[in-house]
């Protein structure tokens, strides 16, 4: 098991938002959590990556306990997020963006590498990597986001909703990608509200609501389930 | 034409410790969205600080005088900079969760706290920095009068602004500082220890300050403990006025206003010196609240 998590609660304030959150991802997986605003899907990968205080539970990362660590100290372990709304640093060129996202490592030359890579993945950042971030489409945009995240050269990829603003094309385009990420053996966890797309493109998902898991499965059969198509895929298909 | 360019020095050099006093309040606004109303204390610090060393080391019998100013500078920047740590420390980090008035208030607070701080260790009257501790000498440069304190307050100004440029835009930790200036919590998803971010930046803030501090001591030869509260006011007009938040729009801003003031105090009237880069503020705050380089790269979706 690469990611273990149980029981996690949090709270915003007085407010608990993640009643007991318990779920698994194994190495070289695509897990997907899928649920409504104000699920708590964002809440949970941000526990994750040490930025909202874990009230209770626990969360293994192989054999450490992120709750217990700093959210860059966490980095260092090859846990990276892409977070939702992108979040890219906008006044600072394409390249430095991408050198941000390697801030952690110390293997010099080997960052070149990945970056090269992150450039074959998304040719377009090459071509700009001189411009602004804050100049790129908003498409770019999220593949400059997802490129920055690469370049921790992470064990596990946490993506928060990807898709979110871009048209369809694109986001097909790069769902593609990320299949391409999973099979260079980066582990992925993505939310997603464009559960469709999210379900064809994981092996496994999860379905969240109100800070609980209340169903967990294989990508095939949470695709065929009516209560997953009533919820999450506009109604039965035709 | 030869009183305008005189004129031109004096506020390049006075615009030129503007501009370093302003480095500081930009930088922490950047990272923190803080304004550190206690930074014009610590530049008051610096000219103490200056002061002490100066009189009780004896610098310049040992080394001469150029290379005693330098050795002097150097330690007083690292004393401000021991205290601006300590500042962000104890008045700001504890209330880093708080509402952002409550770090105002803080700042505030340790604002009168090293003005009397520095009133009860030193006195309420004004001090004197030694004579000849630089030689007076003059450079006559195309008829232009240039005192060598002067030349030496330009080149060390513009030697230090260089540096921290190159270090904020062409290193790892400097394009950190300005990465955690955007958004601290994706720098925190990157791996950057904002923490240690907000400490770099109140290391290099009070440090400029102090310099700027021990330049004015020895630029006027007079100190006293009340006088961080005007630099600070101006050189929190002069990082609005670049920008506030953007670093070569301190530098920018701060020079201007240094030589707008020496030409308003020497073609209007030098009774409105203090007037006129008020002015300066009210009217950039109407036509460009952004400040001159504070433009922000619109977003896309």
């Amino acid at each position: 098991m690469l990611l273990n998590i149980e029981n996690l609660r949090v709270k915003y304030g007085n407010i608990e938002v993640l009643h007991g959150v318990t779920l698994q991802v194994k190495q070289g997986e695509i897990v997907t959590i899928l649920g409504a605003n104000g699920a708590g899907k964002s809440t949970t990968l941000l526990s994750i990556s040490g930025l909202v205080r874990v009230a209770a539970g626990t969360i293994f990362f192989q054999n450490s306990e992120l709750q217990k660590l700093r959210a860059h100290d966490i980095v260092k372990l090859g846990i990276a997020q892409v977070p939702e709304g992108r979040r890219i640093f906008d006044t600072l060129t394409v390249q430095e963006n991408l050198n941000m996202g390697a801030f952690v490592r110390k293997d010099g030359h080997q960052i070149n590498e990945t970056r090269e890579w992150v450039y074959k993945l998304f040719p377009i950042l090459k071509e700009r990597r001189q411009q602004l971030a804050g100049t790129l489409s908003g498409g770019e945009q999220q593949m400059l986001a997802i490129g920055r995240g690469l370049m921790n050269k992470p064990r596990i990829l946490l993506l928060d909703e990807p898709s979110l603003g871009l048209a369809p094309l694109l986001v097909k385009a790069i769902f593609q990608t990320l299949d391409e990420v999973n099979q260079a053996g980066v582990t992925i966890l993505l939310v997603e509200q464009n559960a469709r797309a999210a379900l064809k493109l994981a092996h496994r998902g999860y379905v969240m609501e109100v800070g609980r898991i209340v169903l967990e499965d294989t990508a095939e059969a949470l695709l065929a389930n009516p209560e997953v198509q009533e919820a999450y895929l506009g109604g039965t298909r035709a | 034409m030869e009183e305008f360019f005189q004129q031109l020095t004096n506020g390049l050099a006075v615009g030129a410790i503007y501009a370093l006093i302003a480095l500081g309040y930009t930088m922490v606004y950047g990272v923190l969205k803080l304004i550190n109303f206690a930074h014009g204390e610590l530049f008051t610090i610096g000219s103490y600080l200056g002061l002490t060393l100066l009189t009780s080391l004896g610098l310049s019998d040992v080394f001469g005088p150029v290379l005693a100013i330098l050795l002097l500078a150097a330690m007083v920047m690292g004393l401000v900079a021991v205290v601006g740590a300590l500042l962000e420390r104890t008045a700001y980090r504890p209330l880093r969760e708080s509402p952002r008035l409550s770090a105002v208030v803080s700042a505030l607070g340790a604002s009168i706290f090293f003005q009397n701080a520095v009133m009860l260790i030193y006195g309420a009257r004004l001090r004197v920095y030694p004579l000849g501790i630089l030689p007076r000498t003059a450079v006559n440069l195309f008829g232009i009068y240039l005192p060598l304190v002067k030349l030496l307050i330009l080149f060390a100004s513009v030697a230090i602004m260089t540096a921290l440029y190159l270090y904020i835009h062409k290193t790892r930790i400097g394009t950190a500082i300005r990465a955690a200036a955007i958004d601290q919590g994706a720098a925190r998803l990157m791996g950057i220890d904002v923490d240690r971010v907000i400490l770099i930046v109140f290391l290099i803030g009070p440090a400029l300050g102090g310099a700027a501090g021990l330049m004015v001591g020895l630029l006027y030869g007079q100190i006293n403990f009340t006088m961080g509260w005007v630099y600070g006011l101006k050189a929190f007009t002069a990082a609005i006025l670049g920008g506030i938040g953007n670093i070569p729009g301190a530098m920018v801003g701060g020079i201007l206003l240094g030589v707008i003031e020496a030409m308003g105090a020497a073609y209007i009237s030098i009774a409105w010196k203090d007037a006129i880069a008020f002015v300066v503020l009210i009217l950039i705050l109407i036509v460009r609240p952004t400040g001159l380089l504070g433009e922000r790269v619109a977003e896309k979706v």
